[in-house]
């Protein structure tokens, strides 16, 4: 071989031949989905995220999240998500079209989120969980966030309205208050607003019939 | 060859050494530093997963961030540095011509170096995309991008140049990989960072990405090393022409095609990862190809491993690229990867593929290509003995660790009766063993780095007494390191 255009030529078409099938049909079949109207409420679902929800998504993102925490409900015929309450039915492209950034995962070291806006609707626990996952789940290798919240001194109206309910070794010292910045609240409405399976979007009824139990 | 061609040809390789010093310099050098500040973020991300209180109240180092800062690091800046020094080495010396941009190419070096320290910091401060491989925010590419446009102008001046003759396949695999590793990142970097498709289509991008970074841009740099290097040790050609030939063309077709196998299960249409599935098993053809050849050559030679350092780190590469790409053709298949995907599993193997592979055949190459740039030797034969043994054992460690961790691990998730807070705890210990692998490829590391600096600080000439640095003298002297 001592013809160096036709290995420079091959290499760019096997991998020019690749784009056309991983890249651009992708972007043709996923890349145009529109919202669809509900057939019950007549709503268009998924619905878009609010503000707060975006920018929760962003901080979402910015943490990581996703290096631990797949947004995917698998069917029974792959995986036992159904059995695991990660959502009611597997989750299809559509699902994600408001997401923005697919945050879809590769690890399952922590539960699937697709859903946990379904699974635990309470901003508390989340706030809670979020500044100490000790505090709800024992023994759990998730990091804390504290640096999302204020430990701060009580002022002389009381204990502010959104401080967290700590009790035990998780307390601040007395006289003190432990309460969210923006970013943990904006994250918390993030992760309620996360119900994937649960839109009634034209694709549902067939995802439902695949996630039968067998 | 009579001695005025031996003469000539020994001039010619000093004028082409002497060129690469600059540039090829600077791109391992920094790639050191990159390898050794990946290990400490490394370390960071590892012991965090089973002691998270472990620097848990600063935003910089937290698990997510640290992770992707690592990975980054070692893709990057020590990986993509030591493979762009590697490759342009390697192709000054097979056209035979020296490198004439070698000031461009030094600036670029910079560049690139400046484009990976943004990109980190970037990660690290909470500005991460949080796409698998292409974490660097959209300011650090436009460095990265312009600084590889240098590198493969460059390459492709060299080959323009040529002396004529034989193309060896070591060409082929360096050019390629230059050729692919831009087309590539522009192509994901710019429909998922700067101007994001939606959401759904995002993840077979991602994917298409981030897989063939590793077999389109670490596998053909690597690949163009063991194929250089192992001839020149032993001093026998390669095995056959033929075998080279169809393992490039096998790689380059089937590679191109993984990727999507990540997405079985996933709300992603059949067809697409079952075109990545049957090309990932269809990969079993370059990689037997590439092993039969490896191995017929080293057939009958494998004692020069007990001398020669390069080849010691080369040869181990080249058997983890056998291994891994052989679990990794398994891995794709639906049976298994219902089982290995979203575990550990998937970790273990992914530091077998970028760290016993292509990580010790640059270590091997590094060590043949700096003396001879330097035209000074190696201070400490102790120092490379305390380079290869902690990373050997403490791949194997990892590997070993985290395959039955995660292995486990998958089974667990797919019973029904096993709570998900079990199948965390289980993983505990086989995350720790991980940590210890993490220390031992540290210590190798710096051994690695204070031999690198102790090397230039004291440049002692390679004398006919000295000669190479070997971990011990073969009964007839060897020629190379």
């Amino acid at each position: 071989m001592n013809r160096f255009h036709f290995i420079i030529i091959g290499s760019v078409l096997t991998l020019f031949s690749s784009m056309v099938g991983l890249v651009l049909l992708p972007i043709r079949g996923l890349g145009n989905f529109e919202a669809a109207p509900d057939p019950e409420t007549g709503e268009l679902v998924p619905p878009p995220l609010s503000a707060l929800e975006a920018r929760g998504r962003d901080v979402y993102v910015s943490m990581g999240c996703m290096y631990c925490h797949s947004q995917q409900v698998h069917p029974p015929s792959v995986r036992t998500d159904i059995d695991r309450m990660w959502g009611e039915r597997r989750t299809v492209p559509r699902d994600y079209m408001q997401q923005g950034v697919a945050q879809m995962g590769t690890m399952r070291t922590g539960p699937d989120l697709s859903n946990i806006g379904v699974r635990n609707p309470s901003q508390d626990w989340h706030l809670i969980h979020l500044y100490d996952p000790q505090t709800t789940s024992p023994g759990s290798i998730m990091p804390p966030y504290r640096f999302l919240f204020r430990t701060q001194p009580i002022g002389e109206s009381g204990p502010s309205p959104d401080a967290l309910r700590l009790v035990d070794e998780f307390a601040p010292p007395k006289g003190y208050e432990v309460v969210p910045t923006d970013d943990a609240l904006a994250l918390v409405a993030y992760l309620q607003s996360l119900k994937l399976s649960t839109y009634e979007v034209p694709e549902a009824a067939r995802a439902r019939y695949e996630s039968k139990r067998q | 060859m009579n001695p005025e061609h031996i003469a000539r040809s020994r001039s010619e390789r000093l004028a082409i050494d002497r060129a690469a010093r600059w540039p090829v310099g600077v791109f391992i050098g920094s790639s050191i530093f990159w390898l050794l500040a990946g290990s400490l973020l490394a370390l960071v991300a590892s012991i965090k997963l089973h002691d998270p209180e472990f620097i848990a109240d600063n935003p910089w180092f937290t698990f997510g961030r640290a992770r992707s800062a690592h990975l980054n690091a070692m893709a990057y800046g020590w990986l993509s540095s030591a493979g762009i020094g590697i490759g342009l080495w390697l192709l000054s010396r097979l056209c035979r011509v020296p490198i004439e941009d070698h000031r461009s190419l030094t600036l670029s070096a910079v560049f690139w170096n400046f484009g990976n320290l943004v990109g980190v910091w970037g990660i690290m401060r909470g500005d991460s995309t949080s796409i698998e491989w292409l974490e660097y925010p959209a300011y650090a590419a436009p460095f990265l991008l312009a600084s590889f446009a240098f590198v493969t102008l460059a390459a492709f001046n060299l080959v323009r140049r040529r002396a004529p003759g034989h193309i060896y396949i070591s060409q082929w695999y360096v050019m390629a990989g230059f050729i692919w590793l831009p087309m590539l990142y522009f192509t994901a970097h710019g429909l998922l960072v700067l101007a994001p498709v939606q959401a759904p289509a995002q993840p077979p991008i991602n994917w298409w990405y981030a897989h063939n970074a590793l077999g389109l841009w670490f596998t053909p740099i690597g690949l163009a090393a063991a194929y250089y290097l192992i001839p020149k040790i032993i001093g026998k050609p390669i095995h056959s022409y033929y075998l080279s030939a169809i393992g490039f063309w096998s790689l380059a077709f089937f590679y191109a095609w993984n990727g999507m196998h990540h997405l079985i299960g996933g709300p992603f249409p059949a067809f697409m990862v079952t075109a990545s599935v049957v090309a990932s098993v269809m990969m079993f053809i370059p990689v037997i190809t590439v092993a039969i050849n490896h191995h017929m050559t080293m057939k009958g030679h494998f004692r020069y491993l007990i001398h020669s350092p390069t080849l010691r780190f080369v040869v181990f590469g080249a058997m983890s690229y056998t291994l891994v790409s052989i679990q990794g053709s398994t891995m794709a298949i639906r049976v298994v990867n219902e089982i290995t995907h979203f575990t550990h599993y998937t970790v273990g193997h992914a530091h077998l593929g970028v760290y016993g592979f292509a990580s010790m055949v640059f270590f091997g190459a590094i060590y043949y290509i700096m003396p001879r740039l330097l035209a000074t030797e190696w201070p400490s034969r102790w120092l490379i003995r305390l380079h290869f043994w902690p990373c050997a054992i403490g791949i194997a460690i990892y590997f070993i660790g985290l395959s039955v961790g995660g292995w486990l691990q998958g089974l667990a998730l797919n019973r029904t009766d096993a709570p998900f807070m079990e199948i965390m705890e289980a993983t505990i210990p086989y995350l720790k063993s991980r940590s210890i692998a993490g220390i031992l490829m540290t210590i190798g590391h710096l051994a690695f780095g204070v031999s690198f600096i102790w090397m230039i600080l004291r440049r002692r000439a390679a004398t006919s007494e000295t000669g190479p640095t070997l971990f011990s003298l073969p009964p007839q002297s060897a020629d190379s390191t």
